[in-house]
């Protein structure tokens, strides 16, 4: 168990190092000076020799990731040339919005998704299995900013019972979740159709093996077979895909946010593309792929506790 | 049943299952009765694919939805073939327990044996999780597993095959049931651990007073655990009577196929595929039912008697009956050749 | 009559019939497949199936509603055709899609073959690479693309390519992985056959079915994304039409004309339904079984 989560750290921590040298060659790989792609626009020959120092871009390449990878790990990610503001300040207001978001569209989908992908096997075959399965496809074939739009339009222009956009912190839980509510939906009905189409396919999986027509040989009842037997066993592949589905979400919350005017990570992203705002936009990359690589960590983890053939045994996954 | 000392704790009476698939129907069992005196351990013997599972799964009301059973299957006289599942689930795990060929996975991965073990007891006999844990361990020592108060907390991948199978024996009789419906227990073992196992099955008849239906293709087993045989073929009962009988005096072509030309089957564990091979032809999938003789195609003995329909069970010696035209023993072969 | 039947290996020009019966069954998988068509005719015949051009704008039409006069869908906000638009916008969309699946294909399944085939050191590092890939999140990942390569139909389609090819690689690597040990490769290996000829003679065609699954799962994916990068102003530029570019624009109207916001939707849904319900079934016939 200790040897597993180890050596899943191990790979997370290289996955993430090799990540931070294409963030890096990323920005290098930009059109023109990257001091001028540095800087704000128009930079005065003092700030571009500033920043040439800064970032030692008079040194060769392995010279200046050294630099750059040593003042991020200190939190020093630059500051935006158009608020002036250090990059690092501003993920750090920004992330715990989306968090929440990506959050509430989480819970969302597994509040959803969990319950009637367990009926869709339990019933297979069957008009509701049929109607859940359709249903799920059509929710993964619906993009999330016409969703979003069309939620605009139904809730907030035509019957006015939810504020179109716009966000307000949790100081204030009422109007906080009035205005995440809709975006949280939004983002989780997408997402429920995975949770659901995964937990019904795996759930099928788990019905069909050895070890539940032992336990209904043992005269368990269906809840028991279903509840405990089956459960169980499919929440062990379906944690792994929630994992994998965390950039799906992050993503979603990227257009989600821009369509109501959420200001979190997502929207900084698209705004500082269009702004070339390039430092805000490379710490905004760097801490997606390390939230992602990180959750995944905790992904992998958690699939450890509910395996126990790697719990007890720490054997290979 | 006016007689209850002389009632069978398990009787099977003209059982039939019906499989509805998108080709059609399929027949897997056909007519099979049997009946299993208190204590007695009876094979059901066939190649794969001739029903001896269905029969074990239709008696514990476990087919799959797709299948269609019909006759009767009497516990101690009491007809449970038209239980409801609620009513059925009383009845597994406490009186008819199951153990299966795959003891690798047929435990569940992810809870510890001796939940699994408890589970059984949690459920039928009421015991709390203390005392369940408590049984379950007495239950590992009488399956014979070392360090039981160790094992009990382990999970199934860190047991062997053999262990395995002794944990699903100990959950199948942790409520001493009346009969053990055990479907190929030993196949997927190494020979030396299938004999630990039937020695512990053996145990457990003599110390419980299971009574025990032992299905397999092996007659290695037949030989060194049952009292009684029924050879089945394509769903239809082949031959059936003592061990001793059958053996010694076979009249079905088909039994005498399958004993091949093992001589003294008392002595021989061997691999039963290899003599099978010696049949020509494989078991036929049955869709309507039959008007000639199941066996016919592959049968030494065929003739134009045996295509004018499915021969019944006769009885060719006090208790052994066979479902043959010409029934006898092997040298009929010869009788044959020299007739035609 | 005793009706006897062994199951008999079924010959490959049978197991096409069967196939296509099995298919044929499964009436949502037809009607994504009489979607996919309809989608692929459209695109193909766009010019001769709008009734006006794509951004010939009509200054006393602005935001008329469906049905008016001359516009079966409407006009947009600057008097544009919405049908004539959508019709046109269809090919951006198919072009993204299959463009994006297409690049990550040839990209991503000779690199899983040679990493599930050889192993040895080159395998941990085509894993590496695709783990990092994966931890980049798609629009992450596209945006900065975007902003380094600028944005274009055809960047956009890189930018999804590139987040497809984790997943074919990992299709690609653990098929060949399994049939690396199969008795007729080692047969090859053992007759001498050149690695080449062993990968895409023998190989190849055994992992298709999984790969042709996979992309009917990414295409339609390709298509959502590049209707997002549009959406976002990162895709296809104007004046060239495109469904997402189309909702972006719509956005603002909302109130005042909803339907403007609401036929770019249902075109961009009803196409991935289409594609979705199809590659479903297809799944379902093929007996393909999805990793994650």
């Amino acid at each position: 168990m200790k040897w597993y989560i180890a050596r899943r750290a191990g790979a997370s921590l290289l996955t993430l190092f090799i990540a931070t040298i294409v963030v890096f060659v990323g920005v290098r790989a930009l059109p023109g000076d990257p001091a001028i792609a540095l800087s704000a626009e128009n930079p005065s020959p003092q700030v571009i020799a500033a920043i040439r120092h800064e970032y030692a871009l008079d040194k060769p390449l392995p010279v200046q990731y050294v630099v750059w990878l040593g003042k991020a790990l200190h939190g020093n990610l630059g500051t935006s040339p158009k608020t002036g503001l250090p990059v690092a300040q501003s993920l750090a207001e920004r992330l715990p919005i989306t968090l929440e978001l990506t959050i509430l569209a989480m819970v969302i989908a597994i509040a959803i998704g969990l319950p009637i992908g367990i009926l869709a096997a339990v019933r297979r075959g069957s008009l509701a299995d049929y109607v859940a399965s359709t249903t799920a496809i059509a929710g993964l074939s619906v993009p999330h900013f016409w969703l979003g739009i069309l939620f605009i339009l139904a809730f907030a222009v035509n019957l006015q019972w939810l504020p179109a956009s716009g966000f307000v912190p949790l100081t204030d839980p009422g109007a906080n979740l009035a205005h995440m509510i809709m975006p949280a939906a939004v983002l989780g009905i997408g997402m429920a159709a995975v949770v659901m189409r995964q937990m019904r396919s795996a759930m099928l999986e788990s019905l069909g093996a050895d070890y539940i027509r032992t336990a209904r040989a043992k005269g368990m009842s269906e809840g028991v077979v279903v509840g405990m037997h089956a459960l169980r066993n499919s929440l062990i592949t379906v944690v792994t895909v929630l994992g994998l589905q965390l950039g799906v979400l992050i993503s979603g919350a990227v257009i989600t946010e821009q369509i109501f005017i959420i200001p979190g990570i997502g929207k900084l992203t698209i705004d500082s593309v269009f702004s070339r705002d390039y430092p805000t936009l490379q710490g905004v990359v760097l801490i997606t792929a390390t939230g992602y690589i990180l959750a995944n960590l905790v992904t992998d983890i958690c699939y450890s506790l509910l395996n126990p053939r790697i719990r007890v045994s720490g054997g290979a996954a | 049943m006016t007689q209850p000392m002389n009632q069978p704790r398990l009787e099977v009476e003209d059982l039939h299952v019906r499989f509805d698939t998108d080709e059609g129907s399929v027949l897997a069992v056909n007519g099979v009765s049997f009946a299993l005196q208190a204590g007695e351990v009876l094979a059901l013997v066939g190649e794969s694919g001739c029903g001896k599972s269905m029969t074990a799964m239709a008696i514990l009301g476990l087919l799959p939805p797709t299948a269609t059973p019909s006759g009767s299957v009497r516990l101690e006289g009491r007809d449970i073939s038209g239980l409801s599942q609620r009513e059925l689930r009383a009845i597994r795990g406490r009186e008819i327990s199951m153990i299966f060929q795959e003891p690798m996975t047929s435990l569940n991965p992810v809870f510890t044996v001796g939940h699994q073990i408890g589970e059984v007891l949690r459920r039928h006999e009421g015991l709390g999780r203390k005392e369940a844990r408590a049984r379950a361990i007495e239950l590992l020592d009488l399956v014979r597993i070392p360090s039981a108060r160790t094992r009990v907390d382990e999970y199934p991948h860190q047991m062997s095959g053999g262990m395995r199978q002794r944990v699903m024996i100990a959950m199948a009789v942790a409520c001493n049931p009346k009969v053990l419906l055990a479907d190929e227990p030993t196949t997927a073992l190494d020979v030396t651990i299938q004999a630990q196992i039937l020695d512990i099955m053996r145990d457990l008849r003599q110390e419980l007073g299971t009574s025990i239906v032992m299905i397999t293709h092996d007659l290695g087993v037949v030989a060194d655990i049952a009292d009684r045989v029924v050879v089945m073929y394509a769903g239809h009962v082949a031959e059936t009577g003592t061990v001793d009988a059958v053996f010694a005096n076979p009249q079905h072509p088909y039994t005498l196929g399958l004993l091949g030309s093992v001589p003294r089957p008392d002595l021989v564990l061997a691999d039963v595929q290899e003599r099978l091979a010696e049949i020509p032809g494989v078991v036929p999938t049955l869709r309507q039912p039959p008007t000639e003789c199941v066996f016919a195609p592959r049968c030494p003995r065929a003739d134009e008697s045996c295509l004018t329909r499915m021969p019944e069970l006769t009885e060719t010696a006090p208790g052994q009956r066979a479902a043959c035209v010409h029934p006898g023993p092997a040298e009929a072969e010869q009788k044959e050749a020299v007739r035609v | 009559m005793t009706s006897i039947s062994a199951t008999a290996t079924v010959a490959p020009a049978r197991r096409g019939s069967r196939l296509r019966r099995r298919f044929a069954r499964r009436p949502t998988a037809v009607i994504g497949l009489f979607g996919v068509c309809v989608v692929v005719v459209v695109a193909l015949l766009a010019p001769w199936l709008a009734p006006y051009a794509p951004d010939a704008s009509d200054y006393n039409a602005i935001l008329q509603p469906p049905g008016s006069p001359g516009h079966l869908l409407g006009t947009d906000d600057i008097g544009r055709d919405l049908l004539s638009r959508l019709v046109v916008g269809t090919r951006a969309s198919l072009t993204a899609g299959v463009l994006a699946t297409m690049l990550a294909v040839v990209v991503a399944v000779p690199l899983g073959m040679i990493a599930g085939y050889y192993r040895g050191w080159i395998d941990p590092i085509v894993s590496r690479v695709t783990d990092v890939v994966l931890s980049f999140p798609f629009l992450i990942l596209a945006v900065g693309l975007a902003a380094i390569l600028g944005p274009s139909l055809i960047n956009a389609a890189i930018a999804l390519a590139v987040s497809q090819v984790p997943m074919f690689v990992r299709i690609a690597r653990g098929e060949v992985l399994s049939l690396r040990e199969t008795e007729y490769v080692q047969a090859a290996v053992v007759n001498g056959a050149p690695t080449r000829v062993i990968l895409f003679r023998h190989m190849l065609p055994n992992i298709l079915n999984p790969l042709i699954v996979q992309a009917t799962v990414a295409i339609p994916a390709a298509i959502i994304g590049a209707a997002v990068l549009s959406f976002l102003g990162l895709g296809v530029q104007p004046p060239t039409p495109a469904w997402g570019t189309m909702l972006s624009d719509a956005q603002q109207y909302v109130s005042q004309a909803p339907w403007f916001a609401t036929f770019p939707g249902l075109a961009i849904a009803l196409t991935t339904l289409s594609f979705n319900l199809f590659g479903d079934g297809l799944r379902d016939v093929l007996d393909v079984r999805m990793r994650s």
